[in-house]
């Protein structure tokens, strides 16, 4: 009896191994380790401003309030999906919006973006070097995060922000945030 | 002509070693640059994922190999640098992953199933021994049966 049972580990082992296998495809690749900046402090940051404008973005002016910090670029089809939705935002403002620019093949080509298709964002500054971007773990635009009053990383989000992930997931955080 | 192949081939070798490196980010003290190498051939490009910064050259990959650069340049040991861009993307970042309580079926499922099977050969020789031992060789031949070989047998030879 013993003997039987020993001929049917090799079989456990192999279901175990198949289960194993079945939850890691049930995982996205594309979604990366997020949670390592999570619940850690913004690194010190110094941005230019836009072609033309006076004022860059600093890590001070993100700091003092709940507020969403936004990766995005001219290059970005993507970036375009939210930013009608920023636009609400900022028409009914709700929560300030800084926007982080970069990879910019052109300085100028993130002013014509800027008037083609509007401005949403309190402030923008142009990550030229990448530093930043590396800083905050990027890797492809749009990506958004919640910062809290004290600067702390509370909330990344990869892709454009949708109706339904600002409602169940970003807008709920925010409140929460608030209240701290 | 031969020579010339030759050229071409060396020159096509050259290039395939240093395919995403560009000439203005290369540093000028060139044991910094072998350091910057080194570093840059163990950490993921973040949007191609299964190329190195070193091989990749996408936007990400070439500010990534700057970067390692300046903080090589500015006195930083290799895995301190490999330390900062883990504590920016997490493990993912490295090629190669770490070994920590997470990753040690994956480091050491290969050599568990190796030895799991071993014992397993082990136990199933050292079982078959036992009972060829103890039934000292097979039964003999009933009298039909003798026949029915002879008959066989003989049919074979007559063919």
């Amino acid at each position: 009896m013993k003997s039987r049972l020993f001929f049917f580990i090799p079989l456990i082992l192999f279901g175990v191994l198949i289960l194993y296998f079945a939850v890691g495809l049930t995982k996205d690749p594309s979604k990366l380790d997020t949670d390592v900046l999570l619940n850690q402090p913004m690194g010190d940051f110094k941005l230019v401003p836009v072609q033309g404008r006076s004022e860059g973005l600093t890590i001070d002016d993100v700091k003092g309030q709940v507020s969403l910090v936004n990766f995005f670029g001219s290059w970005c089809v993507a970036c375009l999906q939210e930013h009608p939705f920023f636009l609400q935002l900022k028409e009914n403002n709700v929560i300030p919006l800084y926007g982080v620019d970069w990879d910019e093949k052109k300085p100028n080509d993130v002013v014509r973006w800027l008037a083609r298709h509007g401005d949403p964002y309190t402030k923008i500054g142009v990550d030229v070097t990448g530093e930043t971007i590396i800083d905050w773990g990027i890797t492809g635009a749009p990506e958004t995060f919640v910062v809290d009053k004290e600067g702390i990383i509370r909330y990344k989000h990869i892709g454009p922000i949708t109706e339904r992930s600002w409602r169940e997931t970003l807008w709920p955080l925010i409140v929460e945030l608030r209240k701290q | 002509m031969k020579k010339l192949i030759f050229v071409l081939a060396a020159l096509i070798a050259v290039n395939v070693s240093a395919l995403a490196v560009e000439p203005d980010e290369i540093l000028d003290d060139p044991a910094l640059e072998e350091r910057a190498r080194e570093v840059s051939k163990d950490v993921r490009c973040v949007v191609c994922q299964n190329q190195s910064i070193d091989d990749s050259n996408s936007g990400i990959a070439k500010k990534m190999r700057i970067l390692v650069r300046e903080r090589i340049k500015e006195g930083d040991s290799n895995q301190q640098v490999i330390d900062y861009l883990v504590s920016r993307y997490g493990d993912f970042v490295l090629l190669k992953p770490p070994v920590k309580t997470k990753t040690l079926f994956l480091w050491f499922g290969p050599a568990l199933m190796v030895v799991l099977g071993l014992i397993g050969i082990i136990f199933y020789y050292r079982r078959r021994s036992k009972e060829t031992g103890e039934t000292t060789g097979a039964a003999p031949l009933s009298p039909k049966e003798k026949a029915r070989l002879e008959a066989l047998l003989k049919e074979e030879g007559s063919n």
